[in-house]
């Protein structure tokens, strides 16, 4: 009973910590990868006895600014869901990871331990409710206010988001209706057969469109370029304005935070989650662990290194994804707002319905 | 009649209105960029030998060079006794198109020469670096030669400069022939255009 709830307060503070450590990092690695995109040095003034440690002291100043800088509210401002507004942009990004699997199962105290919070037979149904539960927080600090271009600025973020929210919706039927499952962990399992003996069954190789439609979609729920139409505070007047301090420090962590769960999100779904082609563990192979390569060669491996790469690849593929996401961010300019809502609406979606149609079709002649 | 430029017309191919091999392209470009500073940061401070990354001029750090003929700050030559060598003619007044040049002409007490600024003051608010003062001065007495970029201040009457600043601005520039670039080593071509007239002829 002990050792259970210890197993599981182990799992919150194993995700909990990663996905903050993972937006506080995506702090500093927004500024020294532009930087270099851009042909600059970027953060390297901040330093503490004359160590910089390569800009990261930057994030540390900025965070210290921004809890010692004057927390504001407009006069007429509803206090409490001012404060509750900035909770909404976090809470669900948060939550979102829970029913993601990190790792494979291991066997630890006599016990399996499932390295995924919550195993849950709707996952994917989840993710997308708290998903949309994000809209909330731009609404309410549009709301909150009292300021009406930050409310129309909350209205705008809120009908881009939930225009996205539907194509992400879309976008995982097509692999859902492929694999059969809408349980992230048997979804990830599924994963690692192979299609024709060879070629890794990953969700990408399966279902390039859906990929192609959920990656740009993710973007624009994270409201970062190009569909940061929310975001531009000094150019449009968005629904941040009136807030100041950690409580729009909170909004842009939890930014940043959806970048690093949607990043695990699209790991699970299209880059075969944990999984490295052609390594099998026990339970998939009679002979042992190990890598089986479709040319004949067989690396033999144990079991606990088979879960800390497995653990590795899941790491890997999500830290390229982020970096996959900062590079787009700042390649592409900002779109108008008028085709942001063409692109999602009458390009995207007929796309997205398109391939679930075709993906259905296909499914139902193999069968 | 009112004559009309057609604007120009951008036509796309099909492959640029799907706007996903561009973007793909956009990409690349960007990655390039990444990819080649990334390795030659890493490089190096590892102890390769590697290109220098391609980075900006890190401004305080690191300045442009400034040609010879550049238009800063404004100073006032000097005789070699530390006299200035302004005669308070007002020619460079009067050749302001800003009027920001004010000469007070006093009598000098030295016999060689009639008239000595009592007081030269320079409005930097209304300047406009133009440089028609340092033509417009017989005596090559002004020169906007010190190179100095930054002359940024928090008050106004900071930027009213006088005399004795514009003596003294930059006190290792205070014979006639020298310039920036010669007293930082950087060669200095200079024309002479008498011989050149002659080879002409």
């Amino acid at each position: 009973m002990l050792l259970d709830f210890g197993i599981i307060v182990g799992k919150i503070a194993i995700i909990f910590l990663g996905i903050l450590n993972g937006a506080g990092i995506l702090t500093w690695v927004e500024r020294k990868q532009s930087a270099l995109m851009s042909d600059r040095i970027g953060a390297n003034r901040a330093s503490i006895l004359g160590i910089k440690l390569l800009g990261l002291i930057n994030s540390l100043a900025d965070a210290i600014k921004l809890i010692f800088k004057e927390d504001f509210l407009p006069p007429k401002g509803l206090r409490f869901l001012h404060a509750l507004a900035p909770c909404f942009a976090m809470f669900p990004v948060f939550v979102t990871f829970a029913v993601l699997p990190f790792g494979p199962p291991i066997e630890l105290f006599g016990r399996e331990i499932k390295l995924q919070l919550l195993n849950m037979d709707i996952g994917f149904l989840y993710i997308l409710a708290f998903g949309s539960m994000a809209v909330y927080g731009t609404m309410l600090a549009g709301w909150a206010s009292n300021n009406k271009f930050s409310l129309i600025g909350g209205m705008r973020a809120s009908a881009q988001m939930i225009s996205y929210e539907i194509i992400l919706g879309l976008a995982i039927i097509g692999p859902v209706l492929v694999f059969g499952t809408l349980e992230p962990g048997a979804l990830v399992t599924a994963q690692n057969q192979l299609l024709w003996g060879w070629l890794p069954k990953w969700g990408i190789i399966v279902q390039p469109i859906a990929f192609l439609l959920f990656l740009p979609a993710s973007m624009a729920e994270t409201k970062r370029a190009p569909f940061d139409l929310p975001e531009g505070e000094s150019e449009i007047i968005g629904f941040a304005t009136e807030y100041s301090g950690m409580r729009w420090g909170m909004f842009f962590l939890g930014e940043f935070a959806e970048i690093v769960v949607l990043g695990a999100v699209l790991t699970t779904l299209f880059l075969g989650g944990y999984h490295i082609p052609y390594l099998f563990d026990a339970a998939e192979m009679a002979s042992g662990p190990g890598f089986y390569f479709p040319w004949g060669a067989t690396i033999p491996l144990g079991t606990w290194s088979v879960v800390s790469l497995r653990v590795a690849a899941f790491m890997t593929k999500v830290a390229f994804l982020m970096w996959l996401q900062m590079q787009i961010r700042w390649t592409f300019p900002r779109f108008r707002y008028d085709q942001l809502m063409r692109v999602s609406w009458r390009e995207m979606m007929p796309i997205a319905l398109l391939n679930i149609g075709v993906t259905g079709l296909i499914i139902m002649w193999l069968n | 009649m009112i004559t009309v430029q057609p604007v120009r017309q951008i036509k796309l191919t099909l492959a640029q209105k799907t706007y996903y091999p561009e973007l793909w392209k956009g990409l690349m470009v960007t990655c390039d960029h990444f990819f080649t500073n990334l390795f030659r940061h890493i490089g190096r401070s590892v102890g390769m030998k590697t290109k220098p990354p391609m980075v900006t001029i890190q401004y305080p750090e690191e300045q442009r060079w400034i040609s010879p003929r550049w238009r800063g700050l404004h100073r006032l030559m000097l005789r070699p006794d530390g006299a200035p060598r302004c005669v308070a003619c007002m020619m460079c007044e009067t050749a302001c198109p800003d009027k920001c040049i004010y000469i007070t002409a006093g009598e000098s007490p030295d016999g060689r020469i009639e008239k000595y600024p009592v007081a030269f003051e320079i409005d930097l608010l209304r300047c406009c670096f133009c440089g028609l003062c340092v033509e417009a001065c017989p005596e090559d007495a002004i020169r906007m030669d010190t190179g100095i970029v930054e002359f940024g201040a928090f008050r106004r009457d900071e930027l009213y400069l006088d005399r004795e600043f514009l003596m003294n601005v930059k006190p290792e520039l205070t014979t006639h022939t020298q310039y920036v670039g010669e007293l930082d080593g950087r060669p200095l071509q200079r024309v002479d255009l008498v011989k050149l007239a002659q080879q002409s002829h």
